[in-house]
């Protein structure tokens, strides 16, 4: 059933009179650029109980089924609430884990007792998910993950570290991959994936200070806990198909998330504003022919993002390499907001050499935390250079390194 | 955030598009272009024919004038894959001139020409380019006067593609201090008043006319009221099919690429296996991507006005520099084979510098962008 033009425009002028009407004002701390770092209790509590706002409104997992705490509606109402969201720029949603991730995931591969037992607290933030992919020892080398479990009666009993836990001090549960079989015939057949609790005695966190001198992520001890066996997703030694599922829910390579932003998205007008008010020679920086070259670069590269998408929606313009623009989305989005949030420090002169917490900083140093900040996404997910690797092998189809 | 961009693309199109990649893929094999290098005309008069019987001369001519009346970006799905296999043809100038006369042409004039291009059955050109090298089409030097109802003509114009197999040539001149548009057919183009060019893009044709010496009769001016209207449109139509060209011949060259990258061994391994060459080439993937986002927006909003000129330089800033890029690891991609005349990377490298340096580099178009945009 498709709607009308104007029905959706109605939806979507109802949509922004909530968000203009319900939105918080901004808090008096700094609040973080994405979910990844949420590092004190006063903005996790700031943003849990605006996503708790947001689902109650009807504006979160709009397109999830109603059994399970969803809106049961088209999915066209949730794209038209997340453009609002980014335009408002309204704060980002806590639980993007739980909603982008481990939620569709659960809906697409999860039993009917998993579905009813965490869809819902997902979607209000009562219960905020996790990640345990990576380890200390192989960041991007998932394959290789070395943390056990070992199935011990009806639970599984797990040893092992996680690490980049972002929001793990606040999780209630984690989606794990863990070791099942290490003498599995390959590394892959060896893993199994769970929907694992955090609160659970043998698991502890401890939180990493990050390079912008905030918290943020944690590093994930389980010393023999002891999980129930019914936590496992998908069947034991499936765990490397599970967690590439999650990937591409996670990357945005296939639908089904529940929407909401999981990051404020710094547009290139921002850096054009800021390279109004800095000087250089004694003259506002954007009149230097240099700093207008740059601009323009990441403004037309902006807008080739957004083509992409819009491309992607045309499928006889994909259809020799279907794959190519979702695979690629996360490396030129990320990449494309180092080297900006880069070039906005650069602009600021000497002054770039301040930092948070400097009364004077240049917009209390959002971008130099935002330029540090952004390494979290060309790294985490599977580094840049990881990415190049599966763009070339899978997408061009060049051979393995 | 600024409002939402969408690519309108239709069923029609894409059928278009389905049926010039099997075309040109089918009828210009590498070993085909490479012979067409040695030849005079450079391109294939059967497949030229073949092109006519497609319909494709006359798909954005009216339909009173025999064409399909279709708009100008319906070509861009045609000159894509022509791009990509390097085929050669006076298709693009043929419909720049059609475009030319559309908008400036006398009553008489598009009687006469456009129901011939839409047949196939004339090739029109245009001199717009001159000694300097100056993209900006309203610098001239080439200059007419008008006496006793005789145009007379002065200055030489440069890079006329196809000029010696043209049935007529629309040259750019200054009149009374005003840029004019003459229409010369067969009979005013004087015998050598045409030189051949050495170009870098061995696959075209181009020339340099001397006009001193031309006199045609008044009738032969196109409309000077819209002249600039004109101008502006070849101009804009340039940039989207020159950005199809080159989206067409970056996977051209990306093709060339892969094909090395995968069957090429050193050291005991096939080299694309080197993540040293590996994500290079996922870097030109991605760009290619951006350039053909790019340039089917262009082609999705040429006719809107205002917002049309911004999507189509982007398109060709991006495009120009992406081939370039790609065209220039290509021969280094090969190795010492790509240091050789037969390696096929150079045929796309000196295309990519072709394309570049028409209508603006991507440093030209990003100085105009900042004026628009900032």
């Amino acid at each position: 059933m498709s709607e009308s033009e104007a029905e959706l425009d109605r939806f979507r002028e109802e949509v922004k009179q909530w968000f203009e009407k319900n939105t918080p004002p901004p808090p008096d701390f700094i609040l973080p650029d994405s979910f990844m770092e949420v590092g004190t209790d006063a903005q996790f509590h700031y943003l849990r109980d605006w996503q708790q706002k947001v689902y109650q409104a009807g504006y979160l997992g709009m397109s999830w089924p109603a059994e399970y705490g969803g809106g049961g509606k088209p999915l066209m109402h949730q794209n038209i609430v997340d453009a609002e969201m980014a335009r408002l720029k309204v704060p980002f949603m806590i639980n993007t884990i739980g909603l982008n991730w481990a939620g569709p995931l659960i809906l697409h591969s999860g039993t009917e007792e998993q579905k009813q037992a965490y869809i819902k607290k997902i979607l209000s933030a009562e219960e905020i998910w996790c990640q345990g992919f990576s380890e200390p020892d192989h960041g991007s080398d998932l394959g290789n993950a070395q943390t056990r479990a070992v199935k011990d009666g009806d639970e599984y009993i797990i040893n092992g570290s996680k690490i980049w836990t972002s929001l793990g001090d606040y999780a209630a549960h984690m989606i794990l991959l863990a070791r099942t079989d290490p003498d599995a015939k390959s590394k892959h057949a060896g893993l199994s994936f769970f929907l694992s609790p955090m609160r659970s005695p043998g698991i502890e966190t401890r939180p990493i200070k990050k390079l912008t001198g905030e918290y943020g992520f944690c590093q994930t001890f389980f010393n023999d806990a002891r999980i129930p066996a019914d936590c496992l997703i998908g069947k034991e030694g499936e765990g490397w198909q599970v967690a590439m599922t999650t990937l591409a829910f996670e990357r945005g390579a296939v639908g089904g998330q529940a929407g909401g932003q999981s990051s404020i998205a710094i547009e290139v007008a921002e850096v054009v504003e800021l390279a109004r008010h800095v000087q250089r020679e004694g003259t506002p920086a954007i009149e230097d022919p240099l700093v207008r070259d740059q601009l323009v670069q990441f403004l037309m590269e902006e807008r080739s993002l957004r083509l992409n998408f819009a491309r992607i929606r045309v499928p006889a313009l994909t259809s020799e390499r279907p794959m190519s623009i979702p695979m690629s989305g996360k490396l030129m989005a990320s990449e494309f907001r180092r080297r900006l949030c880069r070039f906005a420090v650069s602009l600021q002169g000497s002054n770039a050499n301040l930092y948070m917490g400097d009364d004077d900083v240049i917009d209390r140093g959002r971008w130099q935390r935002s330029y540090f900040n952004a390494f979290s996404a060309t790294i985490g997910g599977g580094t840049s250079q990881i990415q190049k690797n599966i763009l070339g092998e899978r997408v061009l189809g060049l051979p393995k390194d | 955030m600024a409002k939402k961009l969408t690519i309108e693309f239709s069923e029609e199109q894409a059928m278009m598009l389905d049926t010039a990649t099997a075309f040109c893929s089918e009828k210009s094999p590498v070993a085909k272009v490479r012979a067409l290098l040695e030849t005079d005309a450079g391109f294939d008069a059967e497949i030229w024919s073949e092109i006519a019987g497609l319909g494709w001369q006359g798909l954005a001519i009216p339909e009173e004038f025999g064409g399909s009346g279709l708009g100008l970006a319906e070509l861009v799905p045609i000159i894509e894959p022509m791009g990509r296999h390097l085929m050669a043809s006076p298709l693009v100038p043929t419909t720049l001139a059609a475009q030319a006369l559309i908008t400036a042409g006398t009553a008489e004039q598009k009687q006469r020409w456009l129901p011939l291009i839409s047949a196939g059955s004339a090739i029109g050109t245009l001199g717009l380019n001159e000694s300097h090298g100056d993209w900006d089409l309203t610098n001239l030097i080439c200059e007419a006067s008008i006496a006793d109802g005789q145009i007379i003509l002065t200055g030489e114009k440069y890079f006329v593609a196809d000029a010696a197999v043209a049935d007529f040539i629309l040259v750019s001149v200054r009149l009374d201090g005003n840029p004019a548009l003459v229409l010369l057919d067969r009979a005013a183009i004087e015998q050598g008043s045409l030189t051949r060019e050495v170009i870098i893009d061995e696959t075209r044709r181009c020339y340099r006319f001397d006009l001193t010496g031309i006199s045609v009769a008044a009738s032969c001016l196109l409309d000077v009221e819209k002249t600039m209207a004109s101008l502006d449109l070849i101009t804009r139509a340039s940039w989207l099919l020159l950005s199809a060209e080159i989206a067409g011949g970056i996977a051209g060259v990306m093709d060339v690429m892969i094909e090395y990258l995968t069957t090429r061994k050193q050291f005991g391994r096939y080299i694309g296996a080197y993540q040293a060459l590996k994500h290079p080439m996922a870097e030109i993937l991605c760009q290619y991507e951006y350039s053909r986002s790019q340039l089917y927006y262009a082609a999705s909003i040429f006719d809107t006005d205002k917002e049309a000129e911004i999507a189509l330089r982007m398109s060709k800033a991006q495009g120009s520099d992406t081939f370039a890029h790609a065209g220039d690891r290509a021969i280094q991609f090969h190795g010492g084979f790509g240091f050789t005349y037969e390696c096929d990377a150079q045929l796309y490298l000196r295309r990519a510098n072709w394309c570049q340096y028409q209508y603006g580099d991507a440093h030209h178009h990003r100085r105009k962008l900042a004026d628009l945009l900032l």
